[in-house]
């Protein structure tokens, strides 16, 4: 039998569920957080043996998570996800050109580089449009922007935060769609589990950490072939893929690499933490 | 399994039963966010967990 290990630097429900399903599979899955870790870059045969035949990285920090599987992949340990999905996934801009490479349905996006570009774009795209970090997640400073006044006012205060990244500005489409978006569960390129996300009646976000409720919900065959079009131009691995109700069928609008399943689990009975660690021991096996 | 700690932070003592470390509890008396660390003798110890970062989530 494998030898498994999950990477941590906060123990979340979904990490203990981890556990715990190894454990009822009788899967040696040793538990490391990694702000205990340092790393010889330069000698890749070392601290092979501490993370086992396969790595599931569960960093609640990307991109600690993101430098963690480079290194042990440097190292040839394999890891859940794979730096190549976490890199694509953890970028927003990324994951939008991959999914319009592939001509997968997604709201149509603008970048632009400085705010006076952000500006024209918002109202290429017409209000009310929305704006995103390329990074970040659980909705952390996504904006519906509903006029030029409110435009000028994010893009200000996105101007004098101290970090490059917020300067890459995100545009997109506000897709008109019922209180809710589709959460997929996608393991190995398949779906695990379906849910809907409602948004609260406090905020528009339909994210679980603001508060959203999760409800099973039934995928119709069109949408089951976005959604594994999604998982494989990506790359497979485990993936939460969220996608929008629009009037011309669903739109593809996030790919988390570290999803955090305890809604989906709850709402659906389904076991994704058992899932996860049958993934990592095939993965193991090959 | 029961264990007192105390809180690095208020010095109050708390009471904890099958932890897993990590496990981040709040101190009930001045409310910061702890996490548990188990030692290298496999004893506990509780320090002050790490503050949301831009780059948290899933």
């Amino acid at each position: 039998m494998p030898i498994l290990s999950l990477l941590y630097d906060r123990i979340r429900v979904e990490e203990k569920l981890i556990i715990n399903a190894a454990e009822k599979k009788g899967v040696e899955l040793k538990p490391i957080d990694v702000k205990d870790l340092h790393l010889v870059i330069t000698d890749p045969s070392k601290d092979r043996e501490i993370f086992g035949d396969v790595a599931i990285e569960r960093c609640i920090s990307y991109f600690r998570g993101l430098h963690l599987a480079a290194i042990l992949e440097g190292k040839n340990i394999k890891v859940i996800n794979p730096y190549s999905i976490l890199s694509i996934c953890g970028n927003k801009m990324l994951t939008s050109i991959i999914l319009a490479k592939h001509g997968i349905p997604t709201p149509k996006t603008i970048i632009a580089f400085t705010k006076e570009e952000a500006l024209k774009a918002i109202e290429e795209i017409g209000f009310p449009a929305v704006i995103k970090p390329i990074f970040g997640s659980w909705g952390r400073l996504v904006a519906q922007v509903k006029d030029k006044d409110v435009a000028q006012v994010i893009l200000e205060h996105r101007e004098e935060i101290n970090n490059p990244l917020y300067q890459i500005y995100y545009i997109q489409e506000m897709i008109e769609r019922p209180p809710r978006d589709i959460r997929c569960i996608v393991i190995d390129n398949e779906i695990i589990a379906s849910i809907y996300r409602y948004s609260s009646p406090d905020d528009w976000r339909t994210n679980i950490a603001r508060g959203g409720r999760a409800e099973p919900c039934n995928l119709t065959e069109d949408m089951k072939e976005i959604i594994l079009k999604t998982a494989e131009v990506i790359g497979g691995g485990v993936l939460g893929i969220d996608a929008m109700e629009s009037k011309n069928g669903i739109v593809v609008h996030e790919v988390n690499p570290t999803v955090e399943f305890k809604g989906a689990m709850s709402a659906t009975g389904i076991d994704i933490a058992g899932k996860i660690i049958d993934y990592a021991v095939k993965i193991a096996k090959k | 399994m029961k264990i007192k700690l105390r809180c690095p932070e208020c010095d109050c003592e708390i009471e904890l039963e099958d932890v897993l470390e990590g496990e981040i509890i709040s101190c009930e008396d001045c409310g910061v966010d702890l996490e548990v660390k188990k030692k290298a003798d496999g004893t506990y110890e509780l320090v002050v967990a790490e503050s949301e970062g831009e780059d948290w989530g899933e």
